[in-house]
């Protein structure tokens, strides 16, 4: 399989990442040369074989339902580019 | 004194307890190092001022007796850890001046043993290379070169800062992760050693996440005893990570010299690659004679999913980074760039914040992972995981107690050199590393030879899960019969 111009504009917004027009032939080749090189597993015959969901066979952990961790809204912002009080700030959403 | 920077771990240790120097001087002689040694660009962070007052209070401690195993040793971070109230940005653009909050469990380990940071070390942006040339502060330069040339070599990666500061004596040991191979190979071309150990060994909390299920964290030092002395600080159960494993941490050292007679050592046939250079195959064919000596048992396995487990790592690896690097929205993080409305200001922050490697992987990720393409090829590669983890399992199960392979199919390659036209030329370097991720099982790279042109060269041994003890023994009877390795200085 291999992707056009048009599938290298959806998947770059899809993975809200902003692509110029002259990007898209070298991005369209790279993701061409992956997609080419991982082609090969078709070939493999996994008929009846299990998806791979845990490398370490183990039981999910579970924890009690309680509250044991927060208060901490400073730490949480401290990071942020922009910030009002413990609310990040984002353009306009909702018109 | 002879120079403190070129003693081992181990040596470092006993030069302490024996209070022959003090760890503030311990610290001193790497901190002079780490400054003449900038031209490399291992270190993206150094942080002088906390080291010696880490080093003061190991001082306090040691002359108290209350000492722990890693007390006063100068170790580098790698940049993926979180290190409280030191910026951590995974050599990447898009964390900017990230300073966390809190402190990976593998780093809060090694301080809770006492061990002393010097600083943050260069990797590939979010560990996504073989070169650490896609970090956002540059490449990091191989303290090894080509015998009588000037020309400046990788490190390998992602680790690339890990190996080269270890290798250039600008730290006793440092943490690393390992997705790919990105211990195994850097140390392999630096003359080091790293071992990436069972995943679940080591808590992943508070390591900036690339790929999951197959990211772990090891050490990369400058002998096996090294390596096994920090892996028994930074594994451990945490409950912060649910796939971190409760099981107890044994004294890896004690591993060391303990007989390797009787242990069954398979040489998997699939390893053997078309065109595989000489020195390469001499090397392998050296590595099975040393441990066949030291009464080891060799024995021919097959591992026959082997030459699938690049391209499904291909598929799994950048489809688990599309989503955790999901976080990277300009919002709560890091970089923003500001666009006209919210959608925009994600799309501009990523395509400014991300470099081409990731953005390369993180598309690939949405693509495999899109309506209409998950079951050809998600789904498809985690079958084929599951037939690579059961080529293992056989060959364990046959009574194989390891497996000898080489670490790279190559020496240590230019600045610049692979990679530039076809991405996929740079990702082979992994091809003997990445079946010991996709199986979750432990590997240690060891520097067993040179090639012709003088680079350093590693074998790797690949375990049982969580039998690195057996790694120890075995890699340390490798360090016993190659030696081990130092670059002539240039810098």
């Amino acid at each position: 399989m291999s992707v056009d111009a048009a599938t290298v504009r959806r998947i770059a917004h899809l993975a809200r990442i902003a692509v110029s027009e002259d990007e898209v032939p070298h991005l369209q080749g790279e993701l061409n040369a992956m997609l080419a090189f991982v082609e090969q597993l078709s070939e493999v015959n996994v008929e009846g074989v299990e998806p791979m969901t845990s490398v370490t066979p183990m039981q999910m952990k579970k924890r009690r339902d309680v509250v044991n961790d927060g208060e901490i809204a400073d730490d949480i912002v401290a990071n942020a580019p922009a910030t009002e009080g413990h609310f990040f700030m984002v353009p306009k959403v909702v018109e | 004194m002879t120079d403190l920077t070129s003693l081992t771990l181990a040596e470092a240790r006993k030069g302490l307890a024996a209070k022959t120097f003090t760890s503030l001087e311990l610290i001193d002689a790497h901190l002079s190092a780490i400054e003449a040694a900038r031209v490399l660009n291992a270190f993206v962070m150094e942080t002088p001022d906390q080291a010696r007052s880490m080093a003061r209070e190991a001082d306090a401690k040691i002359a108290k007796g209350d000492a722990g195993p890693l007390v006063g040793i100068p170790l580098g971070i790698k940049d993926l850890f979180a290190t409280k109230g030191v910026r951590t940005t995974a050599c990447s653009k898009i964390l900017g001046n990230f300073v966390p909050t809190y402190e990976s469990t593998v780093t809060s380990q090694l301080w809770r043993d006492g061990a002393v940071m010097l600083g943050k070390l260069n990797n590939d942006e979010f560990a996504m290379g073989s070169s650490n040339e896609t970090s956002c502060f540059g490449p990091v330069g191989n303290p090894w070169r080509r015998d009588g040339s000037n020309t400046t070599l990788v490190p390998g990666g992602s680790s690339g800062g890990s190996a080269s500061a270890v290798a250039a004596l600008l730290c006793m040991g440092a943490t690393a992760t390992d997705t790919g191979g990105s211990i195994r190979q850097p140390a392999a071309f630096t003359a080091t050693v790293g071992i990436k150990p069972t995943y679940g060994r080591c808590s992943r909390w508070g390591i900036v996440a690339f790929a999951s299920s197959l990211d772990q964290a090891g050490p990369i030092a400058r002998s096996v005893r090294d390596s096994a002395m920090l892996l028994r600080s930074m594994a451990g159960h945490d409950p912060k990570d649910t796939t971190s494993v409760d099981i107890p941490v044994p004294d890896y050292e004690a591993a060391i010299g303990k007989s390797v007679k009787g242990m069954k050592i398979g040489i998997p046939k699939e390893y053997r690659l078309d065109g595989m250079p000489a020195e390469i195959e001499k090397l392998w064919s050296e590595g099975a004679a040393w441990l066949k000596a030291a009464g080891a048992e060799l024995v021919e396995v097959s591992l026959p999913h082997t030459k699938y487990a690049l391209p499904a790592y291909y598929i799994v690896a950048p489809a688990e980074a599309s989503s955790n690097l999901a976080r990277y929205d300009g919002v709560r993080y890091g970089l923003r760039e500001q666009g006209k409305n919210i959608i925009e200001l994600y799309e501009n922050t990523r395509a400014e914040g991300f470099g081409a490697e990731v953005k390369r992987r993180v598309m690939i990720g949405t693509y495999v992972l899109s309506a209409g393409y998950y079951d050809a090829y998600y789904l498809r590669a985690q079958k084929v995981r599951t037939l690579i983890k059961k080529d293992f399992e056989d060959c364990f199960a046959n009574g194989v107690d390891a497996i000898l392979t080489p670490a790279t199919p190559s020496a240590a390659f230019g600045i610049g050199e692979k990679g530039g036209a076809d991405p996929v030329e740079m990702y082979l370097n992994d091809i003997f590393t990445v079946t010991v991720n996709m199986a979750g099982l432990p590997g240690i790279a060891v520097p067993a030879g040179k090639d012709a042109q003088g680079l350093p060269l590693g074998l790797q041994l690949i375990g049982r899960p969580f039998d690195e003890e057996t790694l120890f023994s075995l890699g340390e009877v490798i360090e016993q019969a190659a030696g081990r390795f130092t670059p002539a200085r240039w810098w």
